[in-house]
């Protein structure tokens, strides 16, 4: 089982041929737009989706009449269809959604990207809207008690009636088992929050922009689960994200500098639960985004040297960590020592990261904002914009089937 | 160590026709774990179809030792992030049975700070209701 995972060898025989891959510079994102990011919107979750899907919209230059596809989570609260006929959208195709939550961040682009590769539909939004912070809130305990008293996904079963509850407890068994096996310390783990909290002091849409914390900071922060620390979670947040995917011919024609699909990848391998990957030979590595990254490098024909800027879905600190090592930024086993200081992920390091302030000092909108931000890196707008970005990975949340996109400028 | 705040029900296991066997036999106070046995492979979750030789007819259920070692865990410290019904702190460990499965589990007599991965436990059973039974982990000797 996972033998390739195992023996770290990724066989490209069985694989379709790249140059039969009709996404691969065929596709663009075109237009971004968002909300404002808050912790309590005073609004609901349709009035700030379409309030992103019309800054997309505006931002491509395209009038609204020219989306034609919609794209969405699955486990989105809204009705897709009172979402179109908010907006005014005439001429929908082409529908679609994804499941496994953070995991499908980049699985909606890529979806979006066959649909117009294939000449399904032109224009295609994809967009998430959640109102995580003062809505009901999946990541914490109690919110259990009230919705989710009887396990609704049949694996969890073996874990719930064990007070054995939210992602942050089930992340935190494979991230002990990873400290334990490679001698991982907690002041090696709190650069990375340190490092994306200096990020959203230059982001002034991140949630945590004017309040920078320090390494002590971190180390003095309450537990929340052991491992984890109040400053390894993500910040919970009210907010939408939208874009817009074309093809590049199209693109061309708009008003905004293309960020080209070199690469889409989606991986589902084997004992893939939702957080709770325990039956894996190996439990202190994140399989999906292995396979992940390496579909997207064998498409795009690149490696990890070759990449400028990444933004690695980090629903907690360990979650983007790891994401290093699999991803082939630093050694298996070495993401501890090689984030240490910071300088190896900032900007003008080796490979900055999550330039916005990620999921963790930005805003957890479901990876959609790392998506945006990988393409203002394509642009050349990001806050903490790196010299001279020639490719743009983005990554989806890890513990679930994942995905992932590589952009490039065209 | 795990304590119940009194009044706040546990979450029940998800018993659907693929684990029925499973719970039974929790029910009886044993551990059985699916096998199948045209590949000698041990499978947890268990399922209708073994995914090695896709075979429905080679499942059977084993006796398990129920002896094993913690392989990690985490222990809930705040009530943000805690379920409800259980007193804090409280520890839920992921051990690695004998025949190479892995369950998750509360502690029996174990002090979460005490935990450490590599610890020698061996499962035990603890009715709950009249109908719902479930298990935890002790010490052992290694």
């Amino acid at each position: 089982m996972l033998d390739e995972y195992v023996s770290r060898k990724y066989r490209d025989d069985w694989r379709p041929p790249v140059d039969a891959n009709l996404i691969k510079n065929k596709v663009a994102i075109v237009g971004i737009g968002q909300t404002k990011f808050t912790r309590d919107s005073q609004r609901d979750e349709l009035e700030m989706a379409v309030e992103s899907i019309k800054a997309a919209v505006d931002d491509a230059g395209l009038k609204m009449e020219d989306i034609d596809g919609m794209e969405m989570f699955t486990i989105d609260r809204l009705a897709m269809p009172m979402v179109i006929s908010t907006l005014g959208m005439k001429n929908i195709r082409f529908t679609s959604e994804v499941s496994f939550g953070g995991g499908a961040a980049c699985a909606v682009t890529m979806h979006a990207a066959a649909a117009v590769a294939t000449g399904a539909t032109n224009y295609v939004v994809c967009f998430r809207s959640l109102n995580e912070a003062s809505g009901q809130r999946y990541g914490r305990g109690d919110s259990y008690a009230d919705y989710m008293l009887k396990a609704v996904t049949p694996h969890y079963g073996y874990h719930w009636p064990f007070g054995f509850v939210t992602p942050l407890a089930w992340a935190g068994v494979w991230g002990k088992r990873w400290m334990h096996e490679f001698g991982i310390t907690r002041e090696q783990i709190g650069w990375w929050p340190v490092v994306l909290r200096e990020n959203a002091q230059n982001n002034p849409n991140a949630i945590y922009h004017g309040r920078p914390i320090t390494h002590q900071d971190y180390m003095e922060s309450p537990m929340i689960v052991d491992p984890l620390k109040l400053h390894d979670c993500c910040v919970d947040t009210d907010g939408a994200c939208a874009y817009i995917v074309t093809t590049v011919e199209r693109a061309r024609d708009l008003q905004q500098t293309p960020a080209v699909i070199l690469a889409a990848a989606q991986s589902c391998p084997m004992e893939q639960e939702i957080q709770t990957i325990y039956s894996r030979p190996v439990i202190s590595g994140l399989v999906e985004t292995w396979y992940a990254g390496q579909e997207l490098y064998r498409i795009a024909e690149v490696g990890p040297d070759d990449i400028d800027v990444a933004q690695l879905y980090d629903p907690y600190s360990i979650g983007g960590i790891i994401q290093l090592e699999e991803l082939g930024f630093c050694e298996r086993g070495e993401s501890g020592r090689f984030i240490e200081g910071g300088d190896n992920i900032r900007v003008g390091g080796k490979i900055p990261v999550n330039t916005s302030g990620g999921l963790l000092s930005e805003a957890y909108i479901h990876g959609f904002n790392l998506v945006i931000e990988g393409v203002r890196q394509i642009r050349g707008t990001s806050t903490n914009q790196v010299d001279n970005v020639e490719l743009s990975m983005v990554t989806a949340g890890p513990g679930v089937p994942s995905s992932g996109i590589i952009l490039r400028k065209d | 160590m795990v304590e119940y705040v009194k009044g706040i029900p546990i979450m029940r296991p998800y018993i659907d026709q693929d684990n029925q066997a499973y719970w039974d036999a929790v029910k009886q106070h044993k551990l059985v774990l699916q096998h199948c046995h045209a590949c000698d492979l041990y499978l947890h979750p268990p399922r209708p179809m073994c995914p090695s030789c896709n075979a429905q007819d080679t499942l059977e259920w084993k006796p398990s030792s129920g002896k094993g070692q913690i392989y990690s865990f985490v222990n809930f410290t705040t009530d943000r992030m805690a379920y409800p019904a259980f007193k804090l702190p409280y520890a839920v460990v992921l051990v690695e049975l004998e025949e190479g499965v892995r369950l998750t589990g509360n502690t029996h007599q174990i002090h979460p700070d005490d935990i450490y991965v590599g610890m020698p436990v061996e499962i035990m059973f603890e009715d709950m209701d009249d109908d719902m039974t479930l298990y935890r982990f002790k010490k052992r000797d290694g």
